[in-house]
C-alpha cells in the first residue's frame, strides 16, 4: 500500500481509544457498577492515553497537520526523549494499559480498542516508523554571502548617458569597446 | 431534529408499552431499557439512509429525472457526501447512548441475580421461567456469571461488539487526515461495513429483550400485581406468574433495502468498468499535469461534470474522480491529471509520460470510466451575464465551459443566452498555468478572428510569487504579451479588488441577472457572498452558486 505511515492510523485509533476508555470508565464509576475500582483505573489510563496521544508526529514525508494547541503536549511527550520516540514502547505499553479493562464490562470496549491501536503501532514500529516532534520552525536567514561585507570599490563600467540611450533603440550602435578589461587575466 | 423526534417518540413507546412494564420492574424502575431502546430504533433508521448517498449511479439517475420537475431537487443530491457524514456522526452518537443504556440494563439485570431476596421484585421475576427456559425474563440467567461473560456468550452481545469495533475502526480511517494521505486505508477499511450490516441484522436474533406475552398480560397485570408479587399463582390472588417471551428481530426490515440498492450500485460499477475505453490521445503538459483524450461508446456529458476512472495495470481497486475538461460538442472527452501521488505517478509512467518518444496506441494501458456524475454547472448558461470564478486547480471545471460556450456560439452558431463572461482565476503559483494558458491563447485567437472580443473579459490574477519571479516580471512590464502566459490580456498581481468588480459589473449591465460561479476555497465563497448580497439593488441581481468538488 504505497507510502503508509500507519503510525497516523494508529495515532487516530489511539486517541479514540483512549476516549471510549474514559468514557467507559466515568459510566462505571458514576453508576457504581460492581467492580468499579476497574473503571476508575479506565478513567486515568483513559487521560493518560489521550495526553500521550494527543500530538500528532510530524510526517516523513509531506506536510503534517497538527492539532490544535498541541505544542504543549507535544513539549511533554518529548522530554521523554526514546521511550516515546520508539513505536514499540508505545506498542508494549498500550496492550499493557488495556489489560485491566477486560475485566469490567464499561471498559471492555476501550480495551479491545486500545488493543487493536497497539497491534497498528507494532506494525509501524516494524517498519521502521517513529514519532518526530512538530516543533514550529525557527526562520533561519541565510548567513550574509562573504561578498556583501566588500561592496565593489570601482564603479561597474558603465557607457556614459549618451550612450546608454541609444542602446533602446539601436543595438548596433550600442556596442562599445569596455575600457577596462573584464576577464580574470 | 428528524432524529430528535425519533429519538423521543421511541422512548414513549417503550414506556407506556404494556408489554414492557414487567421488564422495567426488572431494572428496578429504571428506564434504562427505553434509554437502549429509543437509540435502537434510531440507529435502524440512520443505518437505512447511510447507504443511499454513496449509491452514485442511483443519484445520477434521479438526478436526471429530477432536474425535469425541479432544480433545487437535484441540487441537494449533489450534497450526498456531507450528508453520508452526518448520518455517519448521528450512527456514532446513538450507538454511544445504545451502549451506555444497556451497560446499565446488564447491571441491573445482575444486581437482580445476585440480590437473592424473594422480597425485591427483580429477583422474583428472575426466578421466573428457571425450569422451562422459554418464558424468562432476566437474560441473565444465573448468579455465578458476570456481565462480560454474558456479553460473550449471547448473539447480541458478540454481534455488539463486532459491530461497534468494526464503526470504531471506519470511522478513525475516515478521519480527514487518513483519508486525504492514505486514501487505500480509508478505501479498504471501509469496507468493513459489510461486516458492520451483516452483525446488525443479526443482532436481534437472540431475542434477548423480552416483554410480557400478550396472553400473560390479561392474567397478570402490572399496574394491579406489581406490588403483590409474592402471591403470584397462589390461589386466591388473581395475579398469575406472568410469562415472558422475546421480541422478533426487526433491524432488517430497516436495511434490506438500501443494501440491495447499494449491490445494485456495485453491480453497475462492475459493468461499466468493463465497458471498453479507448485513450485517443495523451498530452503532458509542462506543469506536471497529464491530459487524457478518450473516447467511449455512448458517452454522454454535460458540462462541467466529473468522471471516476481505474487504471486496473495500476491499481486493481483504486477509482479517482477527475473534472472533464473537455465540451461535450468535442468528439471526445478529456481529464486533466495532476500528478500528485502513487496513482497519478504510476498513471503517468503506464502512459508512456517519462519515455520521450511517442507511444504506440495498443501500448497505453486499459482504463474503465464511471460517470459522468453530475454537479450544478449547467446553470451558467442561464444567465446573460456570468461571473466565474475559480482558484488555483478549481479552475478546471470552467474550462470545459468555456470551451462548450465557445463552441455553442461560434461553430454552431446558435443563439446563446449568455452575452457575456467575466473570468477570474486565482492562482498561487506559475506553474499551474500552462495548460489553461493554452486554452485561453486559443480562445483570445479565434475570438479576435470573430471580432467577438467582447465576448470573454478574463482576469488572470497570481497571488504568490518569489522575488526572483518578481523581478523578471518588472522587467518585461512594458511587453505585448504577458510574460507568464503568454495571453494579450496581462496578469494582475495579488487578490482581486472585489467590491471594485461587482461595482464595475453592475454599472456595465443594469437590469440583468448576473449570476456568480465559484470553485474554490470556503473562504472566498463566503466573501463573494457577500459582495453578491450587498451589491444586489436597485436592478441588478447577483445570485450566487457554488461547486462542492
Amino acid at each position: 500500500m504505497g507510502k503508509i505511515e500507519w503510525a497516523m492510523w494508529a495515532n487516530e485509533q489511539a486517541l479514540a481509544s483512549g476516549l471510549i476508555l474514559l468514557a467507559g470508565g466515568i459510566v462505571g464509576v458514576a453508576g457504581q457498577f460492581r467492580g468499579w475500582e476497574f473503571a476508575a483505573y479506565a478513567v486515568a489510563a483513559g487521560v493518560f492515553v489521550c495526553l500521550l496521544e494527543y500530538p500528532r508526529s510530524k510526517r516523513a514525508k509531506g506536510t503534517s497537520v497538527e492539532r490544535s494547541g498541541q505544542y504543549c503536549f507535544t513539549v511533554c511527550v518529548k522530554a521523554f526523549g526514546p521511550l516515546t520516540r520508539n513505536y514499540y514502547v508505545r506498542a508494549f505499553l498500550h496492550a499493557a494499559i488495556c489489560v485491566p479493562g477486560g475485566f469490567m464490562l464499561a471498559t471492555v470496549l476501550g480495551c479491545v480498542c486500545l488493543g487493536i491501536a497497539s497491534l497498528i503501532y507494532l506494525a509501524a514500529a516494524i517498519r521502521g516508523e517513529h514519532w518526530e516532534p512538530i516543533l514550529p520552525r525557527k526562520d533561519v536567514r541565510k548567513p550574509v554571502a562573504e561578498s556583501i561585507k566588500n561592496p565593489p570599490q570601482n564603479p561597474p563600467p558603465r557607457p556614459p548617458p549618451e550612450t546608454r540611450r541609444k542602446q533602446a533603440k539601436d543595438l548596433e550602435g550600442a556596442a562599445y569597446d569596455n575600457p577596462s578589461s573584464v576577464t580574470d587575466d | 431534529w428528524a432524529q430528535c423526534m425519533k429519538f423521543s417518540q421511541s422512548q414513549e413507546k417503550y414506556l407506556i408499552y404494556g408489554k414492557y412494564k414487567i421488564t422495567l420492574y426488572l431494572l428496578d424502575l429504571f428506564e434504562s431499557l427505553s434509554w437502549a431502546r429509543a437509540p435502537a430504533a434510531c440507529l435502524n433508521f440512520n443505518c437505512m439512509l447511510i447507504l443511499l448517498p454513496v449509491c452514485r449511479n442511483l443519484l445520477s439517475f434521479l438526478r436526471g429525472s429530477i432536474q425535469f420537475c425541479s432544480r433545487t431537487a437535484a441540487r441537494q443530491l449533489d450534497r450526498n457526501l456531507t450528508f453520508h457524514k452526518l448520518v455517519a456522526y448521528m450512527i456514532a452518537f446513538h450507538t454511544a447512548v445504545h451502549i451506555i443504556a444497556h451497560l446499565f440494563n446488564f447491571e441491573f439485570f445482575m444486581d437482580a441475580q445476585l440480590n437473592r431476596n424473594s422480597s425485591f421484585l427483580p429477583f422474583v421475576l428472575s426466578e421466573i421461567g428457571t425450569d422451562d427456559n422459554a418464558s424468562f425474563l432476566n437474560p441473565i440467567r444465573s448468579n455465578e456469571t458476570n456481565p462480560t461473560i454474558v456479553m460473550f456468550t449471547t448473539i447480541a452481545g458478540v454481534t455488539g461488539v463486532v459491530i461497534t469495533l468494526a464503526l470504531i475502526l471506519i470511522i478513525t480511517s475516515s478521519m480527514e487526515v487518513i483519508r486525504r494521505s492514505y486514501f487505500e486505508v480509508f478505501w479498504y477499511t471501509h469496507h468493513l461495513f459489510i461486516i458492520f450490516f451483516i452483525g446488525l441484522v443479526f443482532h436481534g436474533y437472540g431475542r434477548i429483550v423480552r416483554g410480557q406475552t400478550a396472553g400473560s398480560q390479561q392474567t397478570n397485570k402490572p399496574h394491579l400485581c406489581a406490588d403483590r408479587f409474592e402471591d403470584w399463582g397462589k390461589n386466591e390472588s388473581d395475579c398469575a406468574v406472568p410469562e415472558f417471551a422475546g421480541n422478533p428481530p426487526g433491524t432488517w426490515k430497516w436495511v434490506l433495502g438500501p443494501m440491495i440498492l447499494y449491490v445494485c450500485e456495485r453491480l453497475v460499477r462492475i459493468y461499466r468498468s468493463h465497458q471498453k475505453v479507448v485513450i485517443t490521445k495523451v498530452v503532458m503538459h509542462p506543469s506536471k499535469t497529464l491530459e487524457l483524450q478518450m473516447r467511449k461508446k455512448g458517452f454522454h456529458m454535460e458540462v462541467g461534470q466529473y468522471v471516476f476512472i481505474q487504471c486496473p495495470s495500476v491499481s486493481r481497486h483504486e477509482w479517482h474522480p477527475f473534472t472533464l475538461t473537455s465540451a461535450p460538442e468535442e468528439d471526445y472527452f478529456s481529464a486533466h491529471i495532476r500528478i500528485v501521488g502513487d496513482w497519478t505517478q504510476a498513471l503517468y509512467e503506464a502512459c508512456g509520460g517519462d519515455k520521450t518518444e511517442t507511444q504506440e496506441a495498443w501500448k497505453l494501458p486499459k482504463v474503465a470510466i464511471d460517470g459522468p456524475f453530475g454537479t450544478a454547472s449547467e446553470d451558467v448558461f442561464r444567465y446573460e451575464v456570468v461571473m466565474l470564478v475559480g482558484a488555483g486547480i478549481g479552475v478546471t471545471p470552467f474550462a470545459s465551459i468555456l470551451k462548450s460556450v465557445w463552441y455553442k456560439r461560434i461553430q454552431n452558431n446558435q443563439e446563446v443566452f449568455t452575452k457575456k463572461i467575466y473570468f477570474y482565476w486565482l492562482c498561487p503559483e506559475t506553474e499551474a498555468f500552462e495548460w489553461f494558458a493554452d486554452l485561453l491563447q486559443s480562445l483570445e485567437r479565434q475570438m479576435a478572428e470573430k471580432d467577438v472580443a467582447n465576448f470573454l473579459s478574463y482576469n488572470i490574477y497570481l497571488t504568490r510569487w518569489k522575488e526572483t519571479e518578481a523581478a523578471h516580471f518588472r522587467v518585461h512590464h512594458e511587453a505585448e504579451n504577458d510574460p507568464i502566459t503568454g495571453l494579450k490580456q496581462k496578469t494582475l498581481y495579488g487578490k482581486p479588488n472585489w467590491d471594485n468588480e461587482f461595482t464595475n459589473i453592475a454599472s456595465k449591465h443594469p437590469g440583468t441577472k448576473v449570476g456568480v460561479f465559484l470553485c474554490g476555497p470556503p473562504q472566498l465563497g463566503k466573501s463573494l457572498e457577500k459582495q453578491c448580497l450587498s451589491h444586489t439593488e436597485g436592478d441588478v441581481k447577483f445570485i450566487f452558486n457554488k461547486e462542492n468538488f
